[in-house]
């Protein structure tokens, strides 16, 4: 068995147009952004992206310059008020980019669900709201739910600190958050790394994310994301 | 418009009072980290950032010091407190749904007199950014919402019903202002203090829902 691989480029070799792909990261913190750059040089077309944000100093949003996303799955793609606009704002202004915005947690869930083959599950949040539109309720002792459904992906690209070669990942810091419940997600789980060790260099007790999840690996320095205002 | 009232940091610093010793407490994007500043001195107030932090402390300001894996929601670099834990955002929004986050306070567009809360989108603007405001609104023990009791020109934003779209429905426990602190109760909305210099009349005037005013203070601030 090798997980590791020489490049980000290699990591992604066999995406494909028309793959649903999901993105790790929360803004500037656990972004998988080599493997976005390798993503953006490859030119992958026709793409159903899913990420907490875009556009926010995320390097998620250079996949618009060449329209590489269909549609994006995000909780928060488009400000109410901005200084200047991100490329996928200008490109969903325009209606050439699909955009279905669910609540943070939501999101999350369902994420998590997929990983963990659960089809549905109900929630408070979003009833009463735009976000409840189509979507069948059920009342429980006196409180309206949403039925939301699990997401799951061809491939998940994710963002953490150190991994042993069977793909045991250990995280930094505030980076854990989509990361983790998108790696249980995908058919195809791809994750960059600062530094890939020896099997029995990370504590059993350490590690976050089990190997299981994690398909394939790559060696690659975090890249500088800001947040932008 | 009535004139007058309080700044930005004296809502923060008035919204702070309401925090006990003990209590999580989850702060929005844009007025509400204001209250990081004013937290009491003497009670161990825990922070929750949905992005993924439990207890962390002020927002860096030093540009040298800026760490991109240590941020808040509003993608601000912070400190931690000792004893503070990481996750992910999954298990972030159990604590949040889950109903163990006592108190989240959130930035407000529109209030209802029912205690709606609308703060993600504008009509006609385009998009919105939901991010983790419905989970908040819906999961959390009790809604403070912070925000200028009216809109830039004028208008009232305490409505008897939201004209913009929903972030939850009757969520809202207490609502600050730069001119009033109401409560929302199941009887409707009740003034309770006034901004210094400002009149019972001045509020009701800058409000488009009747408001109870019994006993009511000047705030202490």
């Amino acid at each position: 068995m090798n997980k590791v691989f020489e490049s980000p480029a290699a990591a992604i070799h066999d995406v494909f147009d028309g793959a649903t792909i999901m993105f790790g990261g929360f803004v500037s913190a656990g972004s998988p952004t080599n493997l976005i750059l390798a993503l953006y040089e490859k030119g992958t077309k026709d793409l159903t992206g899913v990420a907490n944000n875009i556009g926010l100093g995320d390097k998620l949003d250079i996949l618009c310059e060449k329209r590489q996303l269909r549609k994006m799955i995000a909780s928060f793609a488009i400000r109410a008020s901005a200084r200047r606009q991100s490329l996928f704002e200008q490109l969903y202004a325009k209606g050439e980019v699909e955009l279905e915005l669910v609540p943070q947690g939501t999101l999350a869930e369902r994420i998590r669900a997929g990983g963990a083959g659960i089809p549905a599950f109900y929630t408070p949040t979003g009833a009463g709201t735009v976000v409840a539109e189509g979507k069948e309720t059920r009342v429980f002792d006196g409180r309206e739910y949403l039925l939301e459904r699990a997401l799951t992906a061809d491939f998940a690209f994710v963002r953490a600190y150190k991994a042993d070669r069977l793909g045991n990942l250990v995280y930094r810091k505030a980076s854990r958050n989509f990361n983790e419940p998108m790696a249980m997600a995908a058919r195809v789980t791809i994750a960059e790394v600062e530094e890939i060790v020896a099997p029995g260099e990370l504590d059993p007790e350490h590690v976050v994310t089990p190997g299981i999840f994690v398909h394939r690996l790559v060696r690659a320095p975090a890249q500088d994301v800001r947040w932008f205002q | 418009m009535t004139a007058g009232g309080l700044t930005r940091e004296l809502i923060a610093l008035r919204v702070a009072r309401e925090l006990r010793d003990g209590m999580v407490v989850n702060l929005g994007i844009g007025l509400p980290t204001l209250v990081a500043n004013f937290l009491p001195a003497d009670a161990t107030i825990v922070l929750h950032a949905e992005n993924g932090i439990l207890g962390y402390g002020g927002i860096v300001s030093d540009e040298s010091e800026f760490d991109q894996d240590l941020i808040n929601a509003g993608g601000q670099p912070v400190t931690l407190i000792p004893g503070a834990a990481f996750f992910d955002s999954a298990t972030s929004f159990a604590m949040i749904r889950g109903g163990h986050v006592d108190v989240t306070v959130l930035g407000g567009l529109q209030v209802s007199a029912k205690g709606d809360l609308a703060n993600w989108a504008v009509p006609g603007r385009g998009g919105g950014a939901i991010g983790g405001a419905m989970d908040l609104a819906a999961g959390a023990r009790r809604v403070i919402v912070a925000m200028e009791h009216t809109t830039r020109d004028g208008g009232p934003r305490i409505l008897e019903e939201c004209t913009y779209p929903l972030t939850a429905p009757r969520c809202v426990g207490l609502i600050v202002t730069n001119l009033a602190v109401i409560e929302v109760t199941p009887e409707g909305l009740v003034l309770r203090e006034v901004a210094p210099g400002v009149s019972v009349e001045d509020v009701q005037a800058a409000t488009a829902a009747r408001l109870r005013a019994e006993n009511v203070k000047v705030m202490d601030l």
